[in-house]
C-alpha cells in the first residue's frame, strides 16, 4: 500500500485509536493496543485513562512501553497498586470500560487463542505464551476490542484452544458480564458482530482494500455488512503523531544502557 | 528473623533439589542474580512458580533446573517467544517440563490465599475459557449467598519465595518501591523468603504506607547491587532492553545458549563476575 502514503500497520493503529475517547477507562494490552491507546492520548483523547496490568492506573508514557511494567508507566501514573489489587478492585469489580487486547488467533465469535496451536495440549506444535490477564480482561470489561493482523493463520474457523472467551453461538452474552468483544480491528478493515448471530462480520474496509482480499485472509466464510464503510484516510496529523511516537520509542529503547 | 548473608549461602541453605520456588517480580525487580546462583549450584527437579516466566526462568529451564512450571504468561516481553521454555514443552529439552497454567488474576488470587492462610482463592475467572479443563488446581464454588458460580483455585504455598528489592536496613526490614507486583504476597505465602537488595542501609526511611516487609517474615537478606539486571530497579537503574532483545538470538539455539550460560554464568563466581564477563564481551565486540 506504499502508493497510499502509509502502511497497513499504520491505518490499523490509527483506526483503532479513533475509537477511544476522553474519560474512557481502558485496560491496555502490550503491543498494538498500547500503541493505539497512546496515539489516541496524544491526539483527540488526552484524558483517556490507561490501565496496565502491572498495577499502573492513569499511565501517561511518552514512549511506548516495551513491557507491561516499564518504569515510565509507574512514574507517570495517577496511582500504582499491586497486581492482586489491579485485577480485583479495578478489573473484576467492573471499573474498566474497554479491555483492549491483541491475540494470536481468533474465531468468528471473537474467542481468542494465545495458548497452543496444533498437536495436543500436552504436546503442541506451537506453544504460545499463555493467558496473561486476558481471560478476565475479556469477560470483566464492559466491552472488549481486539486488534490483530488478518490472515488465514490468525482468523480461523475453529480454535485449537479457547484462552479467552468471546461470544458463543446460541448463548448470547453467556456468562460474560459486559458486552464481550464488540469490534475487531485489523490491517484490512473492521469487523463487528452481527446483532443476531454474534458472528464477526466485515463492516469497514481500509482505503484500497477489497472485499475479496478480506475474504481471502479469513479462515471462515466472511460475511459482509449491508452497509460496508470505508475507513477515512489517516490525516497528516495522525500519521505524524504515530511516526513520532514510534521514533521516540525506538530512540528510547535502542539506547538503553548495558551497565547494570 | 532475617539474617544478612551471602547469596550463595542463602540459596544453598534453602534451595534443594525438588524445592518449590516462587521467584517473583512483575517485569520490575526480577531476581536474576538469585536465579543465576540456583543455576550455579546445579539444583534440579525444582517446581518453579512465576506469573511471568521471562528470561530468568528461560535460563533456569534451559539449564535443566526445573521439572515443573506453574505460570500465567511465558514470553519475552515486547520481544517474542521464550525459546528454552518452548523447547522444553515442545521437545522435552533438556528435560521434560510439566506445566500448570493459570491466568494472571488467578495467580495473584492464589498468592493472596496463600498469604492469607486460606486453602483456596475465589475469583470471577475463566468464564468461557478452556484453561480449567487442563488444570486440576482450578475448580468452581457456588456462592452461598447469591448462588453465583465462581472459580475456586488452590492456594500457593511455596517452600521458598525469592525476590529482589531496593533496600533493606541492617535488621532486615525490606522496602519495595515502584511497581510492587506480587512480591509481598509471594513472600507471605511461602515458608521461607530470600530477598536480594540493591543496598543495605542504616535507616530505611520508608514513607508511611510504603510496601515494607518486616524483618521477621524474611529469612535471608543478601546485598547484590544490580541483582535485577537486565530488568530494572526503580531509582537505581533502568531495564536493559537491548539485552532482552539480544536474548532472543542467544536462546534460539541450544548450543549457543549452552555456550553463553557456560561462559557468563557457570564459570563466573557471582553476579558481579557475570556482569564483568558480559562487559568484557561487549568491549571485545566493540573493539
Amino acid at each position: 500500500m506504499a502508493e497510499l502514503g502509509y502502511t497497513s500497520n499504520e491505518i490499523m493503529t490509527i483506526a483503532a485509536s479513533r475509537r477511544l475517547a476522553d474519560g474512557m477507562v481502558c485496560f491496555v494490552g502490550i503491543g498494538m493496543p498500547s500503541a493505539a491507546a497512546n496515539l489516541a492520548r496524544s491526539l483527540h483523547a488526552p484524558e483517556v485513562v490507561l490501565i496496565y496490568e502491572s498495577g499502573t492506573i492513569g499511565a501517561r508514557p511518552t514512549v511506548l512501553p516495551l513491557s507491561i511494567g516499564d518504569g515510565e508507566l509507574a512514574e507517570t501514573a495517577d496511582a500504582v497498586v499491586s497486581v492482586p489489587e489491579i485485577f480485583r478492585y479495578w478489573l473484576q469489580a467492573g471499573r474498566v470500560d474497554v479491555g483492549f487486547l491483541g491475540a494470536a488467533q481468533i474465531d468468528k465469535y471473537g474467542n481468542i487463542n494465545t495458548t497452543v496451536i496444533g498437536g495436543t495440549y500436552d504436546s503442541p506444535q506451537v506453544r504460545l505464551p499463555g493467558a496473561g490477564g486476558a481471560p478476565e480482561i475479556a469477560t470483566a470489561s464492559k466491552e472488549t476490542w481486539i486488534i490483530l493482523k488478518q490472515n488465514k493463520r490468525t482468523f480461523v474457523e475453529k480454535l485449537h484452544f479457547v484462552t479467552s472467551a468471546g461470544h458463543r453461538p446460541g448463548a448470547h452474552g453467556s456468562a460474560i458480564r459486559g458486552r464481550g468483544p464488540t469490534v475487531v480491528i485489523t490491517d484490512l478493515g473492521v469487523l463487528t458482530p452481527d446483532p443476531e448471530t454474534m458472528e464477526f462480520t466485515l463492516s469497514a474496509l481500509h482505503p484500497g482494500v477489497t472485499v475479496e482480499q478480506a475474504r481471502a485472509a479469513t479462515g471462515w466464510e466472511l460475511k459482509v455488512a449491508l452497509h460496508l464503510e470505508i475507513t477515512p484516510e489517516p490525516t497528516a496529523a495522525e500519521l505524524a503523531a504515530l511516526r513520532d511516537l514510534y521514533a521516540r520509542t525506538e530512540a528510547a529503547h535502542g539506547s538503553a544502557s548495558t551497565e547494570g | 528473623m532475617a539474617e544478612i548473608t551471602t547469596l550463595r549461602n542463602a540459596i544453598s541453605s534453602l534451595v534443594h533439589d525438588g524445592s518449590i520456588l516462587a521467584m517473583e517480580g512483575f517485569t520490575h525487580l526480577i531476581p536474576f542474580a538469585a536465579g543465576h546462583e540456583v543455576i550455579r549450584q546445579g539444583r534440579k527437579s525444582l517446581t518453579l512458580i512465576r506469573m511471568t516466566p521471562d528470561l530468568i526462568y528461560d535460563q533456569m529451564i534451559g539449564m535443566g533446573c526445573a521439572s515443573r512450571l506453574v505460570f500465567s504468561w511465558g514470553g519475552n516481553p515486547g520481544v517474542g517467544s521464550l525459546h528454552r521454555f518452548r523447547d522444553a514443552i515442545q521437545n522435552s529439552w533438556p528435560a521434560p517440563l510439566a506445566i500448570e497454567e493459570h491466568s494472571h488474576a488467578d495467580m495473584a488470587a492464589r498468592y493472596q490465599a496463600g498469604a492469607s492462610g486460606l486453602p483456596f482463592a475465589v475469583l470471577r475467572g475463566y468464564v468461557g475459557s478452556d484453561i480449567p479443563q487442563y488444570n486440576a488446581s482450578i475448580s468452581s464454588v457456588t456462592c452461598p449467598f447469591t448462588g453465583e458460580v465462581l472459580a475456586a483455585t488452590r492456594a500457593l504455598t511455596p517452600d521458598v519465595a525469592i525476590i529482589h528489592a531496593q533496600k533493606a536496613d541492617r535488621k532486615g526490614n525490606v522496602l519495595i518501591q515502584g511497581i510492587t507486583g506480587i512480591q509481598k504476597e509471594a513472600v507471605l505465602a511461602s515458608k521461607k523468603a530470600i530477598v536480594t537488595v540493591e543496598e543495605i542501609v542504616d535507616h530505611l526511611d520508608a514513607p508511611m504506607n510504603a510496601c515494607v516487609l518486616p524483618f521477621w517474615v524474611v529469612t535471608y537478606v543478601c546485598e547484590v547491587p544490580g541483582g535485577a539486571f537486565p530488568s530494572y530497579a526503580h531509582g537505581y537503574y533502568s531495564r536493559d532492553n537491548s539485552f532482552c532483545k539480544a536474548w532472543d538470538g542467544i536462546a534460539r539455539d541450544r548450543a549457543t545458549f549452552m555456550a553463553w550460560m557456560h561462559e557468563h554464568v557457570l564459570t563466573t563466581e557471582d553476579f558481579a563476575g557475570f556482569k564483568r564477563s558480559l562487559n568484557r564481551e561487549a568491549e571485545a565486540q566493540h573493539g
